[in-house]
């Protein structure tokens, strides 16, 4: 890799984690492969199904600090989803939530070192934003048949700015979901990528690696709240993109 | 000069160049987090609820520096 200085000077790679690699077999990668992604896409679900399923195996009225925290994520997906869409929208919580707590959960369990980061490709992210995308043209035709184009139709703009507004609103309607995965796929793959550089810098200044050290615990724990809110917006803007498609027009 | 070392001098200067975003978006978070203060210093009662709105202005100020520093990341290590 041209970053690989040859002779002296540091070997930063911060790319390398990123790469898939199948567990075992043939080192190709084709569609049935069970890579480093599988494993890790499939500790998240287990993950999410111990805090949900076991969590809330007790049904206490007064629940468990487990329980509490799944009731917590249930009480705060659905909240969003009622402000933003009102409670016809509730027919969307089971996606949202599925969304919400996938990318919260994959995220946060990327932050384990020498974990993969789920969310960091856009391979993963640009699925999700399509099927967000896709989601909202379906059901946006479904609901209001040819009258969904009324999105694109500013009403209250002056007549002769309308066409040149209505352009406008169909390119950042198909823009939605580049800008939607590439915002959790960035900030994931750019927190990581930066915690690597730094780490690359800890053995290189031997007895002062200690600064570099500090400094890459306070840049996990921005990482930690970075991964909370990507997958908070993530969902609110979920929440936002389908209210276009329950209620189209300005 | 040849074409090896020429793309390896294009890819350096443009990751440098492309890094030049991170500043425009230091610049929009401090103003978002500014407003936010000097909301909060005059009506502190509302500013409690205003919180995750803050954040969420975070995010997509934050969002335009972070693309900016995946087009460096790609140009040093990944083309």
């Amino acid at each position: 890799m041209a970053a690989n200085e040859p002779s002296e000077g540091l070997n930063i790679d911060p790319m390398h984690q990123f790469t898939i690699e199948p567990l075992f077999g043939s080192p190709d990668v084709s569609l049935l492969t069970v890579t480093n992604s599988t494993l890790w896409m499939a500790i998240v679900i287990l993950g999410i199904a111990a805090l949900t399923i076991l969590g809330t195996r007790g049904r206490a009225l007064v629940p468990s600090r487990v329980q509490s925290m799944a009731e917590l994520l249930y009480g705060f997906v659905r909240s969003m989803v009622t402000d933003v869409l009102g409670d016809a929208g509730l027919k969307f919580f089971p996606y949202i939530f599925t969304l919400f707590v996938f990318i919260l959960f994959s995220n946060l369990f990327g932050l384990i070192p020498g974990a993969f980061t789920v969310t960091s490709h856009i391979a993963i992210t640009g699925v999700l934003a399509l099927g967000v995308f896709f989601t909202v043209i379906v059901i946006g035709f479904m609901k209001h048949g040819i009258g969904f184009l009324k999105l694109f139709w500013v009403g209250e703009a002056p007549l002769l700015l309308r066409p040149v507004l209505a352009v406008i609103e169909v390119i950042s309607f198909f823009v939605r979901p580049v800008s939607h995965s590439i915002r959790l796929g960035g900030n994931m793959m750019a927190g990581h990528a930066v915690l690597k550089v730094f780490a690359a810098f800890v053995p290189a200044l031997s007895i002062l690696g200690i600064l570099p050290l500090a400094l890459m615990v306070a840049i996990t724990g921005l990482e930690v709240l970075v991964a909370c809110v990507q997958a908070y917006i993530f969902a609110i803007l979920t929440c936002i993109y389908l209210n276009d498609a329950l209620h189209p027009g300005h | 000069m040849e074409a090896e070392a020429a793309t390896l001098m294009g890819k350096y200067i443009g990751a440098g160049l492309a890094s030049i975003a991170m500043g425009g978006a230091s610049i929009g978070i401090g103003h978002v987090v500014g407003s936010y203060l000097s909301g909060a210093l005059r009506n502190p009662a509302a500013a409690k609820e205003q919180t995750a709105m803050l954040f969420l202005g975070i995010a997509f100020a934050e969002a335009m520096g972070i693309f900016g520093f995946l087009i460096a990341m790609l140009l040093m290590f990944a083309v």
